[in-house]
């Protein structure tokens, strides 16, 4: 009961009441639910809303921050890091937050994806992976299963997903984790641990599509796609001691990666000191 | 400032720092190198900020992103990335955010000849992406004059809220001149005008008198919404007529209704010329010694040289030809700022000079054109 009651408070201090709603998404997506991860994220951290920076690109994740009460930015399909990027630079002292889809974030967006891994830039990219795009009627992402359906994969999709949070690893971010919509705490806890990151932070959270390729493939309804977060998924500690042949099919939960490396920004502060120093 | 040999591309970036720009985003290409070879080293110098994104179309997205961050912002390159630009430069359009896009052409389509000079992407900077929207475009031909364009350019980009494309060329870009430049702090600068009215009267696309609501930046306690998307006056995505045509009409009319500001030319001998000749860029330097020439052959010549290509100067051009007969548009593409003239003065006054083959148009062959013409 009281934890609902502070849940009702934050939405009515995150939530836009001048803004329209409701919202585009449909009954039963997760997407939501990783928004009001962000925004409890964001309350426990007690963060000014005015220091926080909430940026997409397109698709249905990219309706999320025209909800929320901070500096907000619907910004062109793959290219929110990029823009990101540009308001760090000039705003170091912000939380920029980057909320991109599995296709937004590593199909069209996946230079700027692992370059701003690369540059390790202080940036939180929460990457929403529901294996499809949405809001076009369900084609067939970076993500999408071999096997799998989609609406154009009638025969059956025959490309290997990009694993997100093992590319992330890959790519240099200093933080990378991964969770589901159904682990609403961890994942409130693990997008609290990303903001506060110094550093490039991946969090992966794992959702669905129950309206387009969950129906082509009849994977079910949205309850039932939700149950199989919660059965198909194991820790990364579990997944230790398994075999890849155990691991198949599995989605695999936890911090990937927690590195101190030196962040961009600051770096880059060292920069203009050194230029100015030389110049004078 | 002492005088100095200086490059185009040099010149623009010392434009750009005198502007107040303290934000450059850019990759590699020629014949626009320079200016991000220049910017690299001297922003810093001044605490601005220098980033080579991993390609043009992270470059423009960085300098909107910087430029809501509250920082004059500039990008330069040329036209195979400045058609990988296009998209974010129509994001700049509709959510009305001040930049500079610098597009230093060379010879296209696709890789072209990097090397050579051209005017082929004049159509490209106004109708670059899609949709309709307003755009200003500025195009140096002189060093010197690439100096006072950038400056321009910046202050056009804060006082309309627009992307601003400044068409340099090869020739402009590459070129070394001795020029004097002004001492920075004497350069006119236009700066982000700021709001009054508290965050929560704050409207970003307010449509209103003055036709340009101030654009407060980011992290400075007024929370508001920007997208792609049409937007009513907070921001918010709509689809609701009542919303969409007032702002529609103001993007456009902040600009025409400003042309006195924003329509830069030079022109001389006008008045009693039996011939014009309208030229702009690198071109513009040809058709001046070929007017000269002209001239000191007793002909009269009126030459009109744009120094903003877009929106088109409409006005001017059809005056200055009003009550001749004879337009001469040399042009280093295949007549695309003549299709303009063509449109405002008719297609039977207009005779079109244009080369498209990575070499410059010389003096004589304006001049020819003039002596035949006249004869």
């Amino acid at each position: 009961m009281k934890r609902q009651q502070r849940e009702s408070r934050v939405h009515e201090r995150y939530l836009r009441h001048s803004k329209k709603f409701p919202n585009v998404w449909c009954a039963g997506c997760g997407i939501g639910i990783v928004l009001g991860a962000i925004i409890r994220a964001v309350d426990g951290l007690q963060l000014d809303k005015s220091d926080v920076a909430l940026l997409s690109g397109i698709g249905c994740t990219g309706r999320m921050p025209v909800y929320v009460d901070f500096n907000t930015m619907h910004t062109t399909h793959g290219r929110a890091l990029a823009f990101a990027t540009g308001l760090k630079m000039v705003r170091p002292e912000m939380k920029v937050i980057v909320v991109m889809g599995d296709g937004d974030a590593l199909a069209i967006g996946g230079n700027h994806f692992i370059h701003a891994a690369r540059r390790n830039i202080g940036l939180t990219a929460i990457v929403v992976n529901n294996f499809t795009y949405g809001m076009t009627g369900g084609q067939y992402s970076p993500t999408t299963p071999i096997g799998a359906q989609a609406a154009t994969a009638p025969y059956g999709h025959i490309e290997q997903p990009f694993p997100i949070a093992e590319l992330s690893v890959a790519a240099g971010a200093a933080f990378v984790a991964r969770s589901t919509v159904y682990h609403v705490q961890e994942l409130e806890k693990t997008i609290a641990q990303a903001i506060t990151k110094d550093g490039f932070a991946v969090v992966e959270a794992v959702s669905y599509c129950h309206t387009t390729i969950g129906r082509i493939n009849r994977w079910g309804t949205a309850s039932d796609m939700m149950r199989s977060l919660k059965e198909q998924s194991i820790t990364l500690k579990r997944a230790e001691g398994m075999s890849e042949e155990e691991k198949r099919g599995k989605i695999v939960r936890g911090v990937f990666v927690d590195r101190d490396i030196p962040e961009y920004t600051r770096l880059y502060a060292r920069i203009i000191e050194q230029a100015q120093r030389e110049a004078a | 400032m002492t005088a100095r040999l200086m490059q185009g591309d040099e010149a623009c970036a010392e434009g750009a720092i005198a502007a107040g720009c303290r934000f450059f985003a850019g990759y590699p290409i020629t014949p626009a190198t320079e200016i991000a070879e220049a910017l690299a080293r001297r922003l810093p110098q001044v605490g601005g900020k220098f980033i080579q994104m991993e390609d043009e179309i992270g470059s423009i997205a960085a300098v909107i992103g910087a430029a809501v961050g509250g920082a004059k912002a500039m990008t330069a390159t040329s036209g195979p990335g400045f058609s990988l630009m296009q998209e974010n430069i129509g994001y700049a359009a509709m959510a009305e955010i001040p930049c500079v896009v610098v597009d230093v052409q060379r010879l296209g389509p696709s890789t072209g000849r990097p090397t050579s000079p051209s005017q082929g992407d004049v159509m490209q900077a106004r109708w670059g992406t899609h949709g309709d929207h307003p755009i200003i475009a500025l195009s140096p031909s002189s060093v010197r004059e690439t100096f006072d364009l950038t400056v321009q350019a910046f202050n056009f980009a804060e006082r309309y809220r627009t992307p601003v494309i400044v068409l340099m060329d090869g020739v402009i870009g590459h070129m070394r001149e001795r020029v004097e430049l002004p001492d920075p702090t004497t350069v006119e600068r236009v700066e982000r005008p700021g709001t009054t009215v508290p965050p929560e009267w704050y409207k970003p696309f307010e449509n209103f008198s003055g036709d340009v609501p101030p654009l407060v930046p980011f992290g400075e306690g007024y929370r508001y919404h920007i997208t792609g998307l049409y937007h009513d006056e907070r921001g918010y995505p709509t689809s609701r007529l009542d919303e969409i045509q007032p702002w529609l009409e103001r993007i456009f009319r902040k600009i025409e209704s400003s042309l006195s500001d924003v329509l830069l030319y030079d022109h001389d001998g006008v008045a009693d010329a039996e011939t014009l000749v309208i030229a702009y860029g690198a071109t513009a330097r040809a058709a001046r010694s070929a007017v000269d020439m002209a001239r000191e052959r007793g002909r009269k010549v009126g030459f009109l040289k744009l120094k903003t290509i877009w929106p088109f100067a409409e006005e001017v051009v059809e005056h200055a030809a009003a009550r001749l007969h004879r337009v001469v548009v040399p042009e280093l593409n295949r007549g695309q700022l003549a299709l303009e003239v063509e449109r405002v003065v008719g297609r039977h006054k207009v005779r079109r000079i244009n080369r498209a083959d990575g070499e410059m148009i010389q003096p004589a062959e304006i001049l020819a054109t003039i002596e035949e013409w006249a004869r």
